[in-house]
Formats: structure tokens, C-alpha cells, sequence
């Protein structure tokens, strides 16, 4: 039984980083319809960023608060200059101009910091919390933590600023929303840049789970997928419930069934998108698009 | 059935031949006359529309229309589906580009994106009354104030659009989706009154509702009008109900401006009741 929960916490913890990520291509979906593929490559490179600040001497959290800023001009400049002129555009021209930036960034970290593992500093401390004969890491506590603290942000910014109002009214109806004197391009490209932002998040905190290299976000952006799947695309609450469920069933489906082992776990944020797409397309917190006739 | 029809024909042939200047023309004396009288002097008017064309990339909706409107009056646009009625707004809006000169006031609202428009205070309540569904009545209306600075005065203005519409003040923090068509209609109004507009345009605020509701409507909106001194253009399919509120009023067909008067006067007019608004007196 300990084990049991042993192995739930452990997956609460990976489920945590998937729940980050998943937010991130959350917030980009709902403000533009776009699945952003180049997602995890983005916040590889903010973690290869913030990787360049602590190795010049740099404290972590100032590293990451400054990661964080480089990252949210970055999406915004993304989206007005990569985004922008696709707007519009069949999905397929969209997908595959996400894609190409996937390898973009991909390529350009690799050119700019090599190909080769590098270690990423943990911010928290070594050790563990034990209760119960269940022993929490406090990195894993850690992880949890900084995913709510940056959920309960997002959730006050949207549901208690003005301009959290207008990214809303931007999300559910474009149109009305110029009408009304939003300036919906500048608020699209708002949401790209708290997109990136939230998914550096996710970058630097796996980094240290993982080791520090250009294809280090590719398995991430998988769950992540599966978790935004799970929660229904157009709900950031569904994303972090999904990034915790995928997580948790990983870790058990690699614990506990034997053929699966840790070699096919990643077969498991799979069956969770075909699951979902067969049985409950919206996902869990999802609303069905219903159109009438 | 078969007389109005060819009416119409013959009054559009003669509108779409030769160049715009020309096209009032071809109007009786009578309504030439008319548009006269309603034109006023333009250089004090408040909306001020000199020959405006507007299209959807190589559909040419609207063909060179001019008319102006007082400050706090009502103007009824009318006319058959697919006259350019909505698209006259639009381009007044920004929402669709347009050719020709929009004045609001002496400033010009043409080449404005819509959202600058708004900021002009220009509140537009498009077709489909653009409602934000799941978002709460409430933060509807507060989306109607957010081109404005004044975050004081935005708490009373909501008072003073419940005074409007009590409803609406009792389904506060509902989804604005879960509202009926004619409360949805009130909300829409009830936002663009929130950016305490110096224009309004309405676009068919009777589409879909019941005449009763309609009539409630109008009624409110006209109160509007004179409690507040709200310019209004409104457009409208059901000419009896917008005449009825209106000052002035211009027929539109096929993208043209064909009569133009005070409401009165286009009520009065039996032929015209019959041959543009489809009904009889």
C-alpha cells in the first residue's frame, strides 16, 4: 500500500511538469484556435536560457524571473511575427508553421549550445518528507507548488484584471470583442507570450529531472498532449487535472504492469489521447461544440 | 404581386445606370425632394456619410451612399435583405473597409480599425447582437465600458443600465449565453450603452424576437434617445417599428440609397410603403 502511494506521489510530481505544459498550448488554443506544436522546443530554450544565467554566476530564482520575461516577449514576438500572418489560414498551414519553428528552435539551441547533456542546477533542497512511510521529495513538492502558484496566477489574472476580462472576451468571440475596443491582435499576442511563460515554466523545472539538451522537451510535449486531450483543450483547469492524471497513470502503468516496464510508459500518454478522442472528444472539462443546423 | 415586383426592378435599373452623382436622379421629383429636406445643412450634422463604397472583396456591396445624421436624433435605415443594410453599418464601424469619407463630429472615422472606432465611442451591436456566451451578464456589460478610462463612473453606469433593463440586473451572474433571444438583445444594448456611446448603431434588433419583446425594445431604445441624447442609426427589416421611433429614415436597395425622408413622411407615402417596405398602410 505504501508503495502504492509511494508511486501516486511520484506521479503527481511528473504529472505536475506534463499539467505546466499542457496549460501553456491550453492558453494558445483557446485565444487562437492553434495547436502549438513548437511548445516544448520553446521552453527548451528558455531553459537553455536560464541555464546560461546560473552558469555565469547567477542566482536561480533571479535566473528564472528573468527567463520568465525573456520568454513572454518572446511568445509575443512570435506570435506577431511567425503567427500573425498565417491568421486566418487553413488549420493545416497553421500546424505546419508551428511545426517548422519546432525545428527551428530546436536546431538553433543545438547550433548555439550543442547538442551535448549538460547538467541543470535543482532549485530545491535535497531530501525528502516522510510521512507514513511514503517519502516525498521536496523537489517534487516543490514542482507542485510552483505549477499551483503559477495556476492560481493565471486564474486571478483572467478572472479579476481588466485586461484579463478582455483576453476572455477575445477567447470567446473575436469579433465583439473590436467591437467593444479591444485591440484583439496585441491580446492574442499577449496570450502567446503567458503561453511561452508558462511553459518555461515546465522547462526549467524538468530540466533538472531530465538532463539539460535540445530534445529534452520532446516526451513532455507527448504527455502534455495527452493531458490537454484529457482535459479538454479549452479548459486550463482541465489541463492541470489531466497533467496530474496522466502522470499518475504512467507512473502506475510502469509500476505495476509488467510488460510495460519504464521503456513503454510513453505508450501510455497515447492510449490516453485515443481513448478520449473515441469516448469523450471534449475531454473531461471540455465543452462540446455543439453548432445548430 | 407581380406590379411590385416590376416596380422594384424598374426603381433598381434606374438606380445602377450611370454614375453616382446621377443616381438620385432617377428618382421621382417627389422623394428627390425628400432627401433634400432630410440631408439638412451637412455641415452641422453629427454623422456625416459622403459617398460610401463597400464590398466583400470583388462584391461591391454599397455603391456610393451619402446621408447625415443630427446629433440626437434617431435614423431608421430600411429596405429588402440584402440592400447592403448591415454592410452600411459595418463600414461605418471599421468592420468592413470601405471607400469614401465617414465623419463622426468632424472626425474622421474611415480607415479606423473597428476597435479604434469603438475607442471613438462609436458602439456597435452587430447582427447576432455578438454576445460573449459563457461569460456572465455581468461582465458583458463591464466589456462594454473597456475602452473607457473612468473606472469610477463605470460601477454607475451599470446601475443606470439596470434602470433600463431590471432583467438584466436580476440575471447578474448568469452565463449571458443562457439568456433568451430578447434578453440577449436587451444585454447588447445594455453593453454598448456602457461605453456611454456618442453613436449607436443597431443592427435588426427585432431578428428573431417576438413582436412583443420587439416593441418593448424600441420602446427603450427611444427612451434612450431622449434621456441621454444618443445618436442612433438603426437598422431594421421591420420598417413599421423603426419608423415609428425614427426621425429620419433612408430606403436602401441594392446598395444605393433610393428615398430618403422624415419618418413621417415615408409613412405617409402609400406607394412607397408598398414598393420598399413591403406592407400597407
Amino acid at each position: 500500500m505504501t508503495d502504492f502511494l509511494q508511486q501516486i506521489v511520484e506521479g503527481l510530481g511528473a504529472g505536475a511538469i506534463y499539467a505546466s505544459l499542457a496549460l501553456a498550448l491550453v492558453l494558445i488554443y483557446q485565444f487562437t484556435g492553434i495547436v502549438n506544436f513548437a511548445q516544448g522546443e520553446l521552453a527548451m530554450f528558455a531553459t537553455y536560457i536560464a541555464w546560461q544565467f546560473v552558469n555565469g554566476g547567477m542566482p536561480f530564482w533571479l535566473a528564472l524571473v528573468l527567463t520568465l520575461a525573456i520568454s513572454f516577449l518572446g511568445g509575443m514576438v512570435i506570435e506577431r511575427v511567425i503567427i500573425r500572418p498565417v491568421e486566418g489560414a487553413p488549420e493545416l498551414t497553421v500546424v505546419i508553421v508551428t511545426v517548422g519553428l519546432f525545428i527551428f528552435v530546436n536546431a538553433t539551441a543545438g547550433w548555439i549550445w550543442t547538442f551535448l547533456i549538460k547538467d541543470f542546477p535543482n532549485p530545491f533542497p535535497r531530501g525528502a518528507l516522510e510521512a507514513g512511510g511514503v517519502s516525498v521529495a521536496y523537489s517534487t513538492l516543490g514542482v507542485l507548488a510552483v505549477v499551483m502558484a503559477v495556476m492560481g496566477l493565471l486564474y486571478l489574472l483572467f478572472q479579476y484584471t481588466k485586461i484579463g476580462l478582455g483576453m476572455r472576451a477575445v477567447a470567446t468571440n473575436p469579433d465583439s470583442a473590436r467591437l467593444v475596443g479591444i485591440r484583439v491582435g496585441w491580446t492574442l499576442a499577449l496570450g502567446w507570450g503567458l503561453a511561452a511563460m508558462v511553459g518555461a515554466v515546465s522547462g526549467v523545472l524538468v530540466a533538472p529531472l531530465l538532463f539539460l539538451e535540445p530534445n529534452m522537451m520532446g516526451g513532455v510535449l507527448i504527455y502534455a498532449f495527452a493531458a490537454a486531450t484529457l482535459g479538454g483543450f479549452d479548459s486550463p483547469v482541465g489541463a492541470v487535472v489531466g497533467g496530474l492524471i496522466v502522470g499518475v497513470a504512467e507512473t502506475l502503468a510502469g509500476a505495476y504492469i509488467g510488460f510495460i516496464g519504464s521503456d513503454l510508459k510513453i505508450g501510455v500518454p497515447l492510449a490516453v489521447i485515443l481513448g478520449v478522442l473515441l469516448l469523450r472528444p471534449q475531454g473531461l472539462f471540455g465543452r462540446a461544440a455543439v453548432e445548430r443546423a | 404581386m407581380s406590379e411590385r415586383s416590376e416596380h422594384m426592378s424598374a426603381a433598381a435599373a434606374g438606380g445602377s445606370g450611370g454614375s453616382p452623382p446621377q443616381k438620385e436622379h432617377s428618382m421621382s421629383e417627389r422623394s428627390e425632394h425628400m432627401s433634400a429636406a432630410a440631408a439638412g445643412e451637412p455641415s452641422d450634422a453629427f454623422l456625416v456619410v459622403e459617398d460610401l463604397h463597400a464590398g466583400y472583396g470583388a462584391v461591391r456591396v454599397l455603391e456610393g451612399i451619402s446621408l447625415s445624421v443630427g446629433e440626437g436624433e434617431i435614423c431608421a435605415i430600411l429596405g429588402p435583405n440584402g440592400a447592403g443594410k448591415t454592410t452600411l453599418l459595418r463600414a461605418l464601424s471599421g468592420v468592413v473597409k470601405g471607400r469614401g469619407s465617414v465623419r463622426l463630429d468632424g472626425i474622421a472615422l474611415s480607415g479606423r480599425s473597428p476597435d479604434a472606432v469603438a475607442r471613438l465611442g462609436v458602439a456597435h451591436v452587430p447582427e447576432g447582437r455578438g454576445t460573449f456566451m459563457p461569460l456572465t451578464v455581468e461582465e458583458n456589460l463591464r466589456l462594454g465600458a473597456f475602452a473607457r478610462r473612468d473606472r469610477a463612473a463605470v460601477q454607475a453606469d451599470l446601475e443606470r443600465v439596470y434602470g433600463h433593463f431590471p432583467v438584466l440586473k436580476r440575471r447578474l451572474k448568469q452565463a449571458a449565453g443562457s439568456l433568451s433571444g430578447g434578453e440577449q438583445q436587451m444585454l447588447a444594448i445594455g453593453r454598448a450603452l456602457m461605453l456611454r456611446p456618442r453613436l449607436m448603431l443597431l443592427d435588426e434588433p427585432s431578428l428573431g424576437l417576438a413582436p412583443m419583446v420587439t416593441r418593448e425594445l424600441f420602446g427603450i431604445v427611444q427612451s434612450i434617445n431622449r434621456e441621454e441624447r444618443t445618436t442612433v442609426v438603426v437598422v431594421e427589416q421591420n420598417a413599421h417599428l423603426a419608423l415609428d421611433i425614427a426621425d429620419q429614415a433612408h430606403v436602401l436597395e441594392t446598395g444605393r440609397i433610393v428615398l430618403s425622408g422624415s419618418a413621417a413622411d415615408i409613412r405617409a407615402d402609400e406607394q412607397v410603403a408598398q414598393s420598399y417596405l413591403g406592407y400597407r398602410i
